[in-house]
């Protein structure tokens, strides 16, 4: 699939969203949407807001104000969990990985509404012990998918950086989301792990989710993205595909600084 | 001194240095710098480059695994944190770098801690880089705005009298008003005398009032050049963002 996705519509649609910390506006825009089945990159020079406007999307953190939904349902101020179950999962720059649990348990965790978790259906094992079963297989399968089978059984602690970031995205799996949103899959992963997890993002695309992604890594961005939005400063910038962005004037003073001033501070050849 | 050709008299200088804050990952992988006397070099690159590194590794403050860091041509490769500012050396972290619940005038008093006969002069020539220092001496370092508080952090290491001076991001998290003041004084502070290292974030800014300006990518050199040409090379901005940018 390529750029065209728009046809198909907006996964993710927010409007007026703004989340303040004290005098410091970490997040304000005016409007902000993800096209069903693409893989959006979400960019931006540090302190844009990208990883804000990704906690309030998701409920983990609230907005000072503004409305979104998703898949036309109204999410806004939805707490995280729900948020979650409704089909939007998110992963995390520091990969939250259960450290004393096996990689396996890990990823079992993830699965949502076990019945095993109710009190009375607790008690008759036979209600849910199918259902674990169905689960672990899930995860089986995810682990091999993302490429850490022989790992099932390892403490989550003892992955490498770029193992856990794997695990985080199969995590993020185990519930079918419609969404996967992944805050910097790629940081601090080594390059032959960086082209599996790439891989891995596109066919989560091409079976018919959907991905929204933060990263700095501008080669990383212009390989798999659809389309390409750019925050500073808490704003929507620029917008189009990778192509377009990295060209636009704006999105190259927000990653290299404005000029304004030049001619008020000439640079001189040498010290005196 | 001519376009990007390198000082003769270097004050301080940085000669292949690896460094690394756990074993296995180097984020400095043999990194070359060189400040002489009275130079504003700028230190510019895209996020993990290994910017504030490079500053770190020549102030001693991550342990340099191979390379040399050398004073006036003798070595200080692994000297401490006391002894650099002893040699002249100071250096501005980009965070956390005044004592907040202390008053302006002990923070300044810190600073010349070492040497506590400097005091008198050195608040002198502080009050005239930043008189607002010296008008609100007697508050406590928490109650500054963001942009003195990054003024009190160079007062204190000015106090020392260094020789150079290495700063970390000093316009980080400021308005764009109170970066065009921090880079003001950068370059008032440097034509009364001291060299300095800018590690820098606003990438053009600073190209705009060093010298000579080094483009760090992954841990290594990528361009060195003066100010003025590297703020013309279409490199650095394919540097920032990808091979996609490249210049026509």
């Amino acid at each position: 699939m390529s750029a065209d996705a728009t046809t198909n519509g907006a996964i993710l649609q927010a409007r007026g969203m703004r989340r303040a910390f004290g005098g410091l506006v970490a997040v304000d825009v005016e409007s902000f949407s993800v096209m069903r089945g693409s893989i959006t990159a979400l960019i931006g020079p540090n302190g844009a807001g990208k990883t804000t406007l990704f906690n309030v999307l998701t409920g983990f953190e609230r907005a000072d104000h503004g409305e979104w939904t998703f898949d036309d349902r109204d999410v806004s101020g939805w707490p995280a969990y729900r948020i979650a179950r409704a089909g939007m999962v998110r992963t995390f720059q520091i990969p939250k990985a259960l450290a004393r649990m096996s990689v396996l348990e890990n990823m079992k965790l993830a699965a949502q509404t076990q019945r095993g978790e109710g009190f009375f259906p607790a008690l008759l094992r036979r209600l849910w012990c199918d259902e674990e079963a169905r689960i672990e297989a899930r995860g089986v399968e995810l682990l091999e998918w993302v490429g850490l089978a022989k790992q099932r059984d390892d403490y989550a602690g003892t992955l490498s950086g770029g193992q856990r970031k794997l695990l985080e995205l199969g995590r993020a799996l185990m519930t079918n989301p419609r969404l996967v949103m992944l805050d910097e899959p790629t940081a601090g992963v080594n390059p032959a792990l960086t082209e599996q997890l790439l891989d891995r993002i596109r066919s989560v695309r091409d079976e018919g989710a959907t991905v929204l992604f933060v990263e700095h890594d501008m080669d990383v961005v212009g390989s798999i993205s659809d389309r390409v939005i750019c925050m500073a400063q808490g704003s929507v910038i620029a917008e189009g595909t990778a192509a377009e962005v990295v060209a636009d004037p704006q999105v190259i003073d927000a990653y290299l600084g404005e000029r304004h001033g030049e001619a008020a501070m000439p640079t001189s050849e040498g010290p005196t | 001194m001519t376009a990007s050709e390198a000082p003769t008299v270097p004050v301080l200088e940085a000669r292949g240095v690896v460094a690394s804050y756990l074993p296995g990952v180097d984020i400095l992988r043999g990194c070359n710098l060189i400040v002489a006397e009275g130079e504003l070099v700028g230190v510019i690159g895209p996020n993990g480059a290994g910017k504030s590194t490079l500053v770190k590794a020549l102030f001693g403050l991550v342990p340099v695994r191979d390379g040399s860091v050398w004073l006036r041509g003798e070595e200080i490769t692994g000297q401490k944190g006391h002894d650099m500012v002893r040699s002249r050396i100071g250096y501005v972290p980009q965070t956390k770098n005044v004592f907040g619940t202390l008053t302006v005038v002990d923070n300044l008093r810190m600073g010349a801690y070492l040497e506590p006969e400097r005091f008198d002069a050195g608040i002198e020539a502080v009050g005239e880089l930043f008189p607002v220092l010296l008008e609100r001496r007697h508050e406590r370092a928490d109650r500054l705005s963001g942009g003195q508080r990054q003024m009190l952090a160079v007062a204190r290491a000015l106090m020392a009298e260094p020789a150079v001076l290495l700063l970390d991001e000093p316009s980080a998290g400021l308005s764009p008003a109170l970066q065009d003041e921090v880079f003001a004084w950068v370059q008032t502070l440097n034509a009364s005398g001291t060299a300095v290292v800018m590690v820098e974030q606003n990438a053009r800014r600073c190209l705009q009032v060093c010298h000579r300006g080094y483009v760090l990518d992954q841990g290594t050199n990528a361009y060195t050049a003066t100010g003025h040409e590297l703020l013309h090379d279409p490199k650095v901005i394919e540097l920032y963002l990808g091979a996609l940018a490249k210049a026509e």
